[in-house]
């Protein structure tokens, strides 16, 4: 039995490794391009529990990587010139050199034969193995040989980093946040020797350009960044080693064997280095790959068994990787935030570690950002550390109204009870069923609901308002949505005269006339609803109602004021929300889509730029969803789908947000409030 | 939940016979559906057909399309085939829909597969427009069979909960099912639908010793068209009785409402194999 294993990496001799020691008999051997002492890079980082997979696996490596490990358990955020630092974190890090060279030395006495300084360029080269290892990392020749079968997939990040090493030794893992002139600069440091550290700088290209990183040399790089970390480095140096300016590639692979070759580590997936789980991943790949052999006597189900066990684990990984890089990219969104919120959101970015976790880990950070959030809320300054609730029992107060705590919806016990949509007019029904408040009946029901509600303690009752328009005359909802009625429907009105689904009926486009009814309607609603004891209105402006129909380009092709840019298709919605505001002094929100998930169709830049509008109108918070403007569409129902978009317009427009869309534990609300991604939340009840 | 058995029609050697002797077995057994997968370009039976085969000989067993590829049909006569096997089987029918995953299918249907999603959804309304309007009949009593819609995508999703009664997942293991199962119901909210989607789970098992690896040869066979992923599929067919009953409880927890296992070896013990396992 021969395995050929190419590239000398962390997965690839552990894997050679693994597999002598498993059975002496087979050949093993490891092509490596560079000689045995070139490594670039600094430290990686591991986690507890990879260290228990590594002790499982071999023993004697084991042993040699914990006595060169720097362990710490804090993370230090640097931000606005204060330092958060929180506990109860686990890693480990080692010098890759040291790694490499444990690594090396333990293949050589196990036999393992390795050929360094070797280039391959066909995997012809390899020989006659049984087992070809693709160990060759991002850009490797194994998996770029066979792109039809492993299906790769690259992601190109925007922003730029560098991967330095320093000499100060650092006790935690280390986020430093710095603004000049030139843009928000941010580092990832972490030690893994008692008297170095790995030190990465990442930036937007914007700033790299600002700052003549596009140009700079290697040191003119370090001098740079020597400079603007000065504080933190306390007079300690910045090391290169190759360091270059780069942009992070994410790799995703469909496939990772074919025949008898497969792929382990970068060669396979990358995650983005702001997670730090590159190694973690290749070396458990390694494990993972040997234990499937050893398993099944014949290659094909081994190799079948290691990508199935792997597969899923690395795309967790890669989800949260994900999630962090996107987060990195846009951290400026949060410069506003008070320290400790701000970071809270950093630990909890990913959504690998929740407000659950977080205090289980940290339980006096989360102690300090309750006590914060809880008095942010009740409008007091920032004291002395207070024993608070959770943020979603603390309150919020809008419009002069107090809410006594941040979930909404229908679920018993939500601070904030949404209604039903209520039709503004006898016309505006989305179907027979739907209720109106263009009535004393229809006032009266309202009435009598909000009493039910109010028989809750501290509950309050929002009134969601809105006119059908092109989604009207439709059957009930419990026959299917979007149902044209057979019988007994009515001609319906929309921007344009553009049909919801392929059998509703075309819709009329609205006269000058029109407006003024619709606006009107609107207007009566709002007296009505205060009438009726209402706490909240919340306009819909969404889900391809009439409103609507008038903000995005792909239902509105009018060639009057009310159609064209942007400004001008805001031009009917502003005068529905001015009449109300004009007419109802309580809290008002209104619900806007956030992306209509089509091509063509508003984008959730659009959305911030609707928020800041509607905000200056007098609307004071704002409930994202998305979709439904038209009906055939590309959704995404992953859980708590709607909270990036309530977080960038929070934080771009600079206006409350309720975030809606499968949010369904109250750990997850916890987690979205206490971040500063929403406001209020709507916990589903499933 | 409930655990329904697929019939053989897809497996290589399924004779009449044999099929209609595992429909009576699977009405006699614990079974609650008997299920049917549709293929065009492939080695099976039409799935509608054999289920009006499966009507005529069972009492009891609900009858299940897991799925049929709608848009290769005309939608009409799609419509009156399930009322007709509903009546047959006195409403014992439930209609599992999709676009389906192979454009070889479309090939060789002669339709255009790049506008199936939109005709899908035609489709949907227009089945239930059919069966209410009385003039291609029979009407079936009531809304007429249940409509449970498949696929993965949103677009999928939001179809489903637009127009479905719930949501029939393509397989794979619980967790796979439970992610599913989340954004179906998180579509259905997102909607607006009152109350749930009814949700159904399928998986594949072979039982007994050499059966196993024909029931592996047989996936990898029907799911060729996925390339790489048809090993991983076929390394997951359920081969022990601890691995049925595991995935049973995984469905159960995920929330399903109807597990239905489908055989990859066309004999008659592995339904009575499956019978023992679940009793």
């Amino acid at each position: 039995m021969k395995y050929a294993v190419l590239g000398g990496g962390p997965a690839g001799l552990y894997f050679a490794l693994l597999a002598k020691k498993a059975d002496p008999e087979v050949e093993v051997r490891v092509v490596e391009r560079n000689p045995p002492d070139a490594t670039f890079g600094w430290g990686v980082v591991f986690s507890e529990e990879t260290l228990g997979a590594l002790r499982d696996a071999d023993y004697e490596t084991y042993v040699q990587i914990g006595e060169s490990f720097a362990r710490w358990n804090a993370i230090d955020i640097f931000y606005r010139d204060t330092l958060v630092r929180s506990r109860g974190h686990s890693f480990t890090g080692i010098s890759r050199k040291v790694l490499l060279g444990i690594l090396q030395r333990r293949c050589l006495a196990l036999g393992v034969h390795i050929d360094f300084g070797r280039e391959i360029h066909d995997l012809a080269e390899m020989g006659d193995a049984d087992l070809v290892v693709g160990a060759d990392g991002l850009n490797g020749l194994t998996r770029r040989s066979q792109e039809a079968t492993f299906r790769p997939h690259l992601m190109v990040h925007p922003t730029k980093y560098v991967w330095f090493g320093s000499d100060m030794a650092l006790d935690a893992f280390t986020f430093i946040f710095r603004r000049n002139a030139h843009g928000l600069f941010q580092v990832h440091a972490y030690p893994f020797d008692a008297h170095t550290s790995t030190f990465i700088v990442e930036c937007p290209e914007e700033a790299w350009r600002n700052a003549g990183l596009d140009r700079a040399t290697e040191a003119d790089s370090i001098a740079y960044c020597e400079q603007l970390f000065a504080p933190e480095l306390r007079g300690h140096r910045l090391l290169s080693n190759r360091s270059l300016w780069l942009n992070f590639s994410t790799l995703r692979s469909e496939s990772w064997h074919q025949g008898n070759v497969v792929l382990l580590g970068d060669a396979a997936h990358t995650a983005h280095f702001s997670i730090g789980s590159g190694t973690k991943l290749a070396m458990e790949d390694s494990i993972a790959l040997m234990d499937a052999l050893r398993r099944h006597p014949d290659l094909k189900s081994a190799l079948t068994d290691y990508e199935m066990e792997r597969q899923p684990v690395v795309e967790r990984f890669q989800e949260a990787a994900l999630e962090s890089a996107t987060y990195f990219e846009h951290v400026a969104r949060y410069e506003g935030f008070q320290p400790t919120q701000f970071a809270f959101n950093l630990l909890t970015r990913s959504r690998r570690i929740t407000y659950v976790n977080l205090t289980q880990r940290d339980p006096m950070l989360v102690r300090s950002v309750d006590a914060h959030f809880a008095a942010v809320a009740g409008g007091v300054p920032d004291g002395p550390l207070r024993i608070s609730p959770p943020p979603m029992f603390a309150g919020f107060t809008v419009g002069g109204l107090r809410l006594s705590n941040r979930t909404a919806g229908l679920v018993t016990g939500a601070g904030l009870y949404l209604s039903e949509f209520t039709a503004v007019s006898h016309d505006g029904r989305v179907t027979p069923e739907t209720s109106g408040i263009d009535s004393d009946e229809g006032i009266g029901a309202i009435r009598s609901a909000v009493a039910r509600v109010h028989s809750e303690p501290g509950a309050r009752f929002a009134l969601q308002l809105g006119h059908a328009g092109r989604r009207g005359a439709m059957r009930p909802r419990a026959q299917g949505v979007d149902r044209p009625l057979r019988w007994g429907g009515w001609p319906v009105i929309s921007a344009s005269p553009i049909p919801y689904t392929q059998r509703s009926r075309t819709p009329r486009a609205m006269t000058e006339d029109d407006m003024v009814r619709v606006v009107a309607a609107f207007d009566a609603a709002a007296a009505a609803a205060s009438r009726a004891l209402v706490d909240v209105l919340e306009l819909n402006f969404a889900q391809g109602y009439l409103v609507a129909s008038f903000i995005s380009p792909l239902t509105n092709a009018r060639a009057d004021e009310y159609g064209g840019a942007l400004e001008c298709r805001l031009r009917f919605p502003l005068a529905v929300l001015d009449a109300v505001r004009a007419r109802w002094s309580g809290p008002l929100m209104v619900r806007i889509t956030a992306e209509d998930w089509a091509p063509g169709g508003s984008t959730l830049d659009d959305a911030v730029a609707v928020a800041r509008i509607l905000k200056a109108h007098g609307c004071d918070v704002v409930h994202p969803v998305l979709g439904q403007t038209v009906s055939e569409n590309r959704p995404d129902y992953s859980r708590l789908f709607g909270v990036p978009s309530s977080d960038r317009i929070r934080n771009e427009a600079g206006i409350p947000t309720l975030a809606s869309g499968n949010i369904t534990t109250t750990d997850e609300v916890n987690t979205v409030l206490a971040a500063g991604r929403a406001d209020l939340c709507v916990l589903e009840a499933r | 939940m409930n655990i329904g058995v697929g019939l053989p029609t897809s497996t290589p050697g399924t004779s009449g016979d044999l099929l209609l002797e595992w429909a009576r077995r699977a009405d006699h057994g614990p079974f609650s559906t008997l299920g049917v997968v549709d293929r065009l370009a492939y080695q099976n039976y039409e799935p509608m057909t054999a289920l009006a085969a499966a009507a005529a000989v069972t009492h009891r067993v609900l009858l299940a399309t897991m799925i049929v590829i709608a848009p290769l049909r005309n939608t009409a006569l799609l419509a009156k085939q399930a009322a007709t096997i509903d009546a047959l089987s006195r409403q014992r029918l439930t209609l599992g829909l999709a676009v389906g995953a192979r454009g070889e299918d479309y090939e060789a249907a002669g339709v255009d597969a790049r506008a199936r999603g939109r005709r899908f959804s035609e489709q949907l309304e227009q089945m239930r427009e059919t069966w209410e309007q009385g003039r291609v009949g029979p009407t079936p009593p009531g809304r007429g069979p249940r409509i449970l819609v498949g696929g993965s995508s949103g677009e999928a999703l939001a179809r489903m909960a637009r127009y479905g009664d719930g949501y029939m997942h393509g397989g794979g293991p619980p967790r796979a099912f439970a992610s599913g199962a989340a954004k179906a119901q998180a579509a259905w909210v997102d909607l607006g639908r009152p109350g749930k989607p009814t949700l159904w789970g399928m998986a594949y098992f072979a039982l007994g010793g050499a059966e196993v690896e024909t029931g592996a040869d047989y996936l990898r066979h029907y799911y060729a068209f996925t390339g790489p992923f048809a090993d991983k599929i076929a390394a997951g067919n359920l081969t022990s009785p601890g691995t049925i009953v595991d995935t049973i409880r995984g469905y159960e927890d995920a929330g399903c409402d109807e597990l239905v296992l489908f055989p990859t070896v066309s004999a008659i013990e592995q339904i009575d194999r499956l019978a023992e396992v679940v009793r």
